[in-house]
């Protein structure tokens, strides 16, 4: 919560009936950030962004913005603009009437209104659209569109409800870059809400993954995937492996030792742990090491390969333990084994990169 | 098996359209009767014309329908904006009774109008006439507006809010514009519907105020005058005319 911060939520509380939606909920945004509200449908990300515009009234709780309260204002009053999943282009205008819609409103006429609607268009590259009707663009340029008549207003914050959801996954990608860029350039403030890890991942400087109308875990992209507070937000951000085991003692303040399978794992974590207690060691598909001979380094675990893809820059394949678990790899093809592969049914050594490992406790 | 098709198509345009080829087609024939053909004519439009009584009730019907057509919209576009936006106790009922009002038999309608007027004291004439016609029309209005109100994407309002739109901005600058084709479709169905009714209007308008369906029901009494089928000529003219426009406007308009 610095001093800096240009978005407020403290202690944002709304259910309907008895469907609590958001519980307790508090964030702070600075100015320029890229925040992304990452969650499953349900967990409250859309109506924290609904709150934040004025579309819904909270329970309880407080949304400040450059230290004043947003709280009684209705929407028309917030210096905060929404970019909608579904668009929500107003079918009976042309490109330009729709991004002018905000700045006609505002009082803004004659040579100032063409300028400034000329320029974000420019900005979403849809200049030499500005006379069509939005049943005459693709889908990709209607969002082009939108996230003009959204910026057009020059709000404090930008909100954008699941922009990219309904692109196919190359149109998504492409629209990524284009919505970072944009952000950086305008210097504006972006809140995002998505379902889709990835997007999270790539465009954010913070990720908000909800779980429950509560925050799960805050932290920057690399923060969340390599560090997940809980099995909930690690299974949410990629794929896990899990190697279930239990705490035998502390080494020193950086170090457990683990009995996992009858072997003992020295792991590397911070957080509290009691001997004896239930533990889960995750490891990402891209941290395991497969071998073939028996290890030279302990921990080491024997398994039979089930399955193997080809995915042109890396091979994935699927290992069966002997102790049970089934675990997924990836790995990149290297310039000393161009054309390393596996057999289905090949017996492999699985290890892992010492200090790659995150020690989950058991409870969820 | 193409003849059988054309004969198929043949009979039932027959069925549909003959009985009014065959009234278009005595109101320019010299017969009076309209027994067999002798002849074409323009003389039973002259009549029509000269006819005060018959001109009257044509000037009253269209008076009363377009009054009528233009306040059922008017109060049916709002109704249906508060139905579907608000959200207030007795939504439901006062939409239920809309179906209701729809779907009660005529006559059942044209006496509680009377018995409702006569209670209150309104002289049965123009303003009754005006009341019940509006009423039978609202429920028309409301469901045809209802239906396009509710095929919009909800967040087009909210976009419009969040891009600073007061709640009377959006209604004029957002829904209204939208509600376009809805309107003039409630509008054309609501005159239509007030134009043509014989029932209601027989009870709730006096002497002083013929409307046309009751003043053809008395000059048919006494068989059918052939200044009545010129009349009526016209005005399957005029309702081909509407019904094209409604549809090119339709046409125009029917994006999504």
């Amino acid at each position: 919560m610095g001093e800096d911060s240009l978005l407020n939520i403290d202690g944002l509380g709304k259910a309907y009936g008895n469907n609590l939606v958001l519980d307790d909920f508090s964030l702070s945004v600075g100015h320029g950030e890229f925040v992304t509200l990452l969650g499953p449908s349900g967990c409250g990300k859309t109506t924290l962004l609904r709150l934040v515009a004025g579309l819904e009234t909270p329970d309880r709780g407080r949304i400040t913005l450059d230290g004043a309260d947003l709280t009684p204002l209705p929407p028309e009053k917030r210096q905060v603009n929404t970019v909608f999943q579904s668009y929500a282009l107003f079918p009976h205008m042309t490109v330009f009437e729709n991004v002018a819609f905000g700045l006609r409103l505002k009082g803004v006429a004659g040579d100032e209104l063409g300028r400034r609607v000329a320029t974000v268009l420019c900005d979403v590259r849809m200049d030499g659209f500005a006379q069509r009707y939005p049943h005459q663009l693709s889908g990709g340029q209607q969002q082009r569109v939108a996230v003009a008549r959204a910026v057009v207003n020059r709000p404090r914050v930008l909100l954008l409800d699941e922009p990219l959801s309904a692109l196919d996954a190359r149109l998504r990608r492409e629209m990524q870059g284009e919505l970072k860029r944009l952000q950086r350039d305008l210097d504006m403030t972006f809140i995002l809400v998505t379902h889709d890890q990835e997007e999270a991942l790539s465009m954010s400087d913070r990720v908000v993954v909800m779980e429950g109308g509560r925050i799960a875990q805050i932290g920057t992209p690399r923060e969340v995937y390599e560090e997940p507070s809980s099995l909930y937000v690690a299974r949410f951000i990629g794929d896990i492996n899990l190697f279930p085991g239990t705490v035998r003692d502390r080494l020193d303040e950086k170090h457990l030792r683990l009995d996992i399978f009858g072997q003992t794992v020295v792991a590397e974590t911070r957080r509290p742990f009691a001997p004896g207690q239930a533990i889960n060691l995750l490891l990402r598909p891209e941290d395991l090491r497969l071998g073939e001979g028996p290890a030279k380094v302990a921990p080491c675990f024997a398994g039979s390969i089930v399955e193997r893809s080809y995915r042109g820059s890396t091979l994935d394949t699927t290992i069966l333990l002997d102790d049970g678990p089934v675990l997924k790899a990836c790995e990149f093809f290297d310039e000393d084994d161009p054309d390393f592969d596996y057999r289905v049914g090949e017996r492999v050594q699985v290890s892992w990169v010492k200090g790659w490992e995150v020690v989950l406790s058991d409870g969820e | 098996m193409k003849g059988l098709r054309l004969l198929f198509f043949g009979g039932v345009f027959c069925y549909l359209y003959l009985p009014i080829v065959i009234l278009v087609g005595n109101a320019f024939n010299l017969n009076r009767y309209g027994l067999h053909w002798e002849g074409f004519t323009g003389k039973w439009f002259v009549a029509m014309w000269n006819n005060p009584g018959l001109m009257e009730a044509a000037r009253h019907s269209l008076v009363i329908a377009f009054a009528a057509a233009s306040l059922a919209t008017a109060i049916g576009a709002l109704a249906a904006i508060a139905f579907i936006r608000y959200r207030f106790p007795g939504r439901r009922l006062l939409q239920g009774t809309m179906m209701t009002l729809m779907m009660a038999p005529d006559i059942i309608l044209a006496i509680a109008f009377l018995v409702l007027f006569v209670a209150l004291g309104i002289a049965l004439g123009f303003w009754s006439l005006l009341l019940a016609h509006i009423t039978f029309c609202l429920p028309f209005a409301v469901v045809t507006i209802a239906a396009r109100l509710e095929g919009f994407d909800p967040h087009l309002l909210d976009a419009a809010r969040d891009l600073g739109a007061s709640e009377s901005r959006l209604l004029w600058r957002v829904v209204l514009p939208l509600l376009r084709p809805a309107l003039v479709s409630s509008w054309l169905l609501s005159f239509t519907l007030s134009l043509d009714d014989v029932i209601v209007s027989s009870f709730v308008t006096g002497p002083a105020y013929d409307v046309l369906p009751l003043k053809i029901f008395s000059m048919v009494k006494v068989g059918v005058k052939p200044e009545v089928n010129a009349l009526a000529t016209i005005m399957v003219g005029l309702s081909l005319i509407l019904v094209i426009l409604s549809q090119l406007f339709h046409k125009e308009k029917n994006t999504p």
